[in-house]
């Protein structure tokens, strides 16, 4: 009854919110899906640059990648935490899961800087442009999520969050998880596969 | 009476333990140093194949375990799993088009 006054569950007794946060997922896929396409067409087109087996540094990405994993542990931790109306554990573990997607996207910085001394620019070649494309739209992505978690934790900190506070938390957590499937086929489509 | 019913529910929905996200966390884990031992131990022909095999296993596991799509109503993953083949079909397609496909 609490829900459906709070608009959260429709005829069909599915959380409205729930099922358009997987219905965006789902539409996400596509995006991604073109990012990652043409990437895989571009991947060899090098022009004069420099290639990826000559940039790509494995074990840092590797660790990246690592800590995006842990976050997603993290977060679900968080949304556990959650359904047992546990605030202060909420509110740490989703503070550890912005920490980690901080480093993450860090991570990604130091590596683009380090890409661009390199001598690989977005306009070098269309290795460059799609690989930049692709990456810099995912490390959107994470820094978007870190924004909600911050807010999320803000907002529960202050207790004003109306309506169920643990689907909340897991709404966020649904895109935090999507962030990080995402990372797992760039690891390896793009870092790991040479070319 | 309600109140026992709502939380058997969430627990059914969320039915694994804390225990249990951080075993699966593990085992992610393990999964991706075998990603990256295949970038410097020569695995042969098995290399790509084992490669996607893996990433596909570690997809499943955060969409099935840590989304809850596998404890969830079967909606969700239909909407999911309907844009994720979408979008394979779609850009297999369109990458054939180009040859890919064929070295």
């Amino acid at each position: 009854m609490t829900d459906v006054a709070h608009g959260h569950v429709g005829g069909t007794g599915i959380s409205n919110v729930k099922l358009g946060m997987w219905a965006f997922l789902g539409s996400e896929c596509l995006l991604f899906g073109g990012l990652i396409s043409t990437y895989m067409l571009y991947r060899g087109r090098v022009t004069g640059g420099p290639r990826p087996s000559q940039i790509f540094d494995i074990p840092f990405t590797s660790v990246s990648s690592f800590v995006l994993l842990m976050s997603s542990l993290t977060m679900v931790l968080a949304v556990s935490a959650a359904h047992k109306d546990d605030d202060r554990k909420t509110n740490l573990w989703l503070t550890v899961t912005a920490l980690l997607g901080t480093t993450f996207v860090g991570g990604q910085v130091y590596e683009f800087t380090a890409f661009y001394k390199e001598g690989l620019g977005f306009s070098t070649s269309l290795f460059g442009s799609s690989f930049y494309t692709l990456t810099g739209f995912h490390g959107v992505h994470v820094t978007v999520g870190i924004i909600m978690l911050m807010s999320l934790v803000g907002i529960l900190t202050r207790s004003s969050m109306p309506g169920k506070k643990a689907e909340v938390v897991e709404i966020v957590g649904l895109y935090w998880h999507f962030v990080d499937i995402v990372w797992i086929i760039i690891f390896t489509l793009v870092y790991l596969i040479p070319v | 009476m309600s109140a026992e019913t709502v939380q058997t529910t969430d627990k059914k929905e969320h039915g694994m333990s804390d225990v249990g996200y951080v075993r699966i966390a593990l085992i992610l884990a393990a999964i991706t140093a075998l990603e990256v031992a295949t970038y410097y131990v020569d695995f042969g022909p098995l290399f790509l194949p084992a490669l996607l095999i893996m990433m596909a296993i570690k997809f499943v596991m955060v969409v099935s375990y840590f989304m809850h799509l596998k404890f969830d109503n079967k909606v969700f993953s239909f909407l999911f799993y309907a844009g994720l083949v979408l979008a394979i079909s779609v850009y297999a397609a369109f990458l054939a088009t180009f040859h890919f496909f064929i070295k």
